[in-house]
Parts: C-alpha cells; sequence; structure tokens
C-alpha cells in the first residue's frame, strides 16, 4: 500500500469536496474580512502604525479564521462514519494525518493569498523589509497552525462541543508559533532588524510538531 | 478470490474470552467461539445484545477490555485488514461525492486504481456507474446497496456486515440477502448482523443468537432454509 498514493487520493477527495461545498473556503474569507474591516474602522491607523500591528493582526485573523477550516476537516469523516471505512482499510494512518495537513494548508494559504491585497488596501502596508521574508514566514506559519490544528481537530471530534475544544487546546500551544511569525512580520514590515531567529525557530518548531503529530496520530485515530 | 484462510479447516473467526466494558456495563461477556470459512452466519439477537459491538471488536474498531480476536490466522486485525470487508449501520459513504467517485477513493485505499474494480461492484448490487447523482441524493436502498458494493469492492474473504437492511423496502433487502448468498457461494465467509432474520432463511447457513452480550445458540440451516440442528452455548 503506497503511503504516497493514499495521501493524493485523499487530498484530491477532500479538494474535490470542498470545491463543490465551498464550506471552509467561505466561512473563513467572510471572518477574516470581517477581521479586516472592523479593525481598520475601528482603529484607523497610519501606514507607520499600521506597521507595527499589522502582524499581530493579520496573524490573528489567520488563526481563527483557520478553525472553521480545521472544523471542517474531520465533520466530513464523521458524517456517516466514513472515518471507520478508512480505519478498517489497511492505509496507513499517518497517510491520512498528512492528506487532511496538507488539504488545510492549501486552503488557509488560498485564503492568505485572496487576503493579502485588503490588508495592503485597508492598512496602507508597505513593506520596509524584503518581501520574499514575508512568503517564507507565511509559509512556515500556516504550516505550523494547520499541522498542530489538524492533529488537535482529530483529538476533538468525539468530543461533545469539538467547535469549543479545538480553539482551547490549539491556541495556547501555538503561542510560541504565533509569536515567532507576529515578531518576524512586524520586522520585515518595519525593516528594523533581520528575522532570522524568529524563522529559524518556526522551522523548529514545524519540524517538532509534525513529528509529535505523526507519531501520536495513529493513536488518536483509534481512540474510543 | 484474494486469497484464502491458510487451510480449509482452520477457522476463519476465533473468539477466545472476549469481554467488552462500556464503562462498568458490559457489552460482551466471556464470548470463545469459532467460525469456518465460506458460510453466512446470521447473528440475531435483542437490543442492547451485543451483536454490533460483536462486530465492531471483530473488524477492529474497538478494542476488546479483555481476550482475544483471531481473524484469518492472524491476532493483528491490520495485517489482514485487506482481506476483510466492512460494512457499519451507517453506509460509511461521502454524501458529496458519486457513488462512483466513492468507490474510487475507496478502492485506492486497498491500492485498487482499475476503474472496471469498481465498475463491476456497483453493478453487482444492481446501481448504475455511469449515475452522476451526488449519494446524498440517492434513496436509502441505493446508499444501502453502494454501501455492500464498497465492502465487497477489493474482494474480501470475509465480510462483516452491519444491518445492511435497515430502512431498506423488501424487494431491495430480498434482492441484497440475494446479492450475500451469491457472495457466499464464490467462497466467502459472511457475517451479517440483523434484526430482519427471515429476510436471510434462504440463504444464511447458520444462525447465531446472542442475548445480554453472550452467544447463547447457534442454529445450523440447511439451504431451503430449515433447521438442521442447533449448539446451545456458543462457549
Amino acid at each position: 500500500m503506497s503511503s504516497f498514493g493514499v495521501v493524493r487520493a485523499t487530498l484530491m477527495k477532500d479538494l474535490r469536496m470542498e470545491w463543490r461545498s465551498k464550506d471552509a473556503i467561505n466561512s473563513m474569507l467572510f471572518f477574516s474580512l470581517l477581521v479586516v474591516v472592523i479593525f481598520s474602522f475601528a482603529f484607523n491607523p497610519t501606514a507607520e502604525e499600521s506597521r507595527l500591528i499589522a502582524g499581530g493582526l493579520i496573524w490573528v485573523a489567520f488563526l481563527f479564521a483557520a478553525v472553521v477550516a480545521l472544523n471542517q476537516t474531520w465533520a466530513r469523516e464523521l458524517r456517516n462514519q466514513v472515518l471507520d471505512a478508512y480505519r478498517v482499510s489497511p492505509a496507513p494512518p499517518h497517510a491520512l494525518f498528512i492528506a487532511k495537513a496538507l488539504g488545510n494548508f492549501l486552503f488557509v494559504m488560498v485564503l492568505e493569498i485572496l487576503m493579502a491585497p485588503l490588508f495592503v488596501v485597508f492598512y496602507q502596508l508597505r513593506s520596509i523589509g524584503p518581501v520574499w521574508q514575508l512568503v517564507v514566514v507565511a509559509l512556515l506559519g500556516t504550516w505550523a497552525l494547520v499541522v498542530n490544528g489538524t492533529f488537535f481537530a482529530a483529538m476533538s471530534i468525539r468530543t461533545r462541543n469539538r467547535e469549543i475544544m479545538l480553539p482551547l487546546i490549539l491556541f495556547p500551544i501555538s503561542i510560541p508559533a504565533l509569536l515567532a511569525m507576529v515578531d518576524a512580520t512586524t520586522m520585515i514590515l518595519t525593516g528594523d532588524g533581520t528575522p532570522d531567529f524568529w524563522l529559524k525557530m518556526l522551522l523548529v518548531y514545524d519540524v517538532i510538531f509534525t513529528s509529535v503529530c505523526l507519531l501520536l496520530f495513529e493513536s488518536v485515530l483509534n481512540a474510543e | 478470490m484474494t486469497g484464502t484462510s491458510d487451510s480449509p479447516t482452520q477457522p476463519v473467526i476465533v473468539l477466545q474470552n472476549l469481554v467488552k466494558f462500556f464503562g462498568r456495563f458490559a457489552a460482551l461477556r466471556d464470548i470463545s467461539d469459532s467460525f469456518a470459512p465460506g458460510r453466512l452466519y446470521v447473528v440475531v439477537g435483542d437490543n442492547g445484545a451485543g451483536k454490533s459491538t460483536l462486530l465492531r471488536v471483530i473488524a477492529g474498531l474497538m478494542q476488546p477490555s479483555q481476550g482475544s480476536v483471531t481473524l484469518l490466522g492472524s491476532e493483528s486485525v491490520r495485517e489482514v485488514a485487506s482481506r476483510i470487508g466492512y460494512m457499519g449501520h451507517a453506509p460509511l459513504l461521502y454524501d458529496e461525492l458519486s457513488g462512483l467517485e466513492n468507490l474510487r477513493y475507496f478502492a485506492g485505499l486497498y491500492g485498487l486504481h482499475d476503474d472496471g474494480v469498481c465498475n463491476r461492484a456497483m453493478r453487482q448490487v444492481g446501481l448504475d456507474p455511469d449515475l452522476e447523482r451526488r449519494v446524498g441524493q440517492y434513496s436509502q436502498g441505493m446508499r444501502q446497496r453502494l454501501s455492500v458494493a464498497r465492502a465487497v469492492l477489493h474482494d474480501p474473504e470475509l465480510m462483516l456486515l452491519d444491518e445492511p437492511f435497515s430502512n431498506v423496502d423488501v424487494h431491495s433487502a430480498q434482492d441484497m440477502a440475494a446479492i450475500l448468498g451469491r457472495v457466499r457461494d464464490q467462497g466467502k465467509t459472511i457475517f451479517v448482523v440483523t434484526h430482519q432474520a427471515p429476510l436471510m432463511e434462504a440463504v444464511a447457513d447458520e444462525f447465531v443468537q446472542m442475548s445480554a452480550g453472550k452467544i447463547v445458540s447457534r442454529q445450523l440451516m440447511t439451504r431451503s432454509a430449515q433447521p438442521v440442528g442447533s449448539v446451545t452455548g456458543g462457549q
């Protein structure tokens, strides 16, 4: 049984289902849009002030929006108890986790690509540091959010209040990654120092949590 | 057939001192029994007798609190997962995908990437593979048929079916029972949990009666639906 084949089949299936329902992407887009507009009108920041607060604002908005997609991921597998069909098959559990994490990563990246121009317009953002570093922060930071989010969403699917449980578990464990993402983004936008330390920290965070999630996922999948 | 159990006389399922607790409630109470290959077993009993729990424990979806299950000569369900087909009480299908898309995905989990396999499985249960309608728009009978197709897709030696006739009209249920009979005739072992025992009388080899978490009797049947003997206890 090829893990790569199972990852690809599961990912394509999830993308097809999302394309048809648009449940996750619509919810994430509306939520992020509201955050951008409301904060813009509430604070009405200058370009200089925006550079200082945008890092926090952007990543908190994406973190909250990502939770919507993360809850959807496993909700689909619970309807009609489809997850049981996967569990009785010889397909490796880690392939399911990787496919789900990759799917969520793509959904959140699409959201970020769509929302980035709006942040620029509403907050008059002009980066003083190199823009390519923002892309690196976005890639590493988004993976940090979705890898833990996918894992903890799987853990909370059998709990009664899973929509509440997920943020309660996910947000505290995401604090180091969020701190790195916010500080790196602020440094790049303001041009005040280099974000190397925070980027390395994000990379280490990603490697550690991806490994731990992969190791523990089979137990989570088969938990009663 | 993808393979056979190691010898024709070796039981397909061996249960040893099987106990399953939910909190302090014992759903299965010290079940020890074995089931021969190539037969169609119908598990009957009242609600709460432990039928579905037994099936889920055999399928590896639940761990027994005590005791062991040996399937096709292996104590590890994962090792023989490709030789087992499971159909749950729920359809185990994605509502947002068509029947063929569902089967393609599940076939991929078993390493099968040939559309012919999916088409054959759909035709075998009387469904049209070209039907583009999503499963969410299927009737209950069509869902159940597709669910059977999903369970037999990879040509398993052992099929575990939980209430395959629930919410299905009598005509469709009779068709499905006949399909199961034909699958058994191909040498497969089938374990059906149902409340609609009369539907299976014409095709069953043995009725397994459960009560209060125990197998209380096993009744052999002839193919003309006449009981030929029984074994009480099952221990």
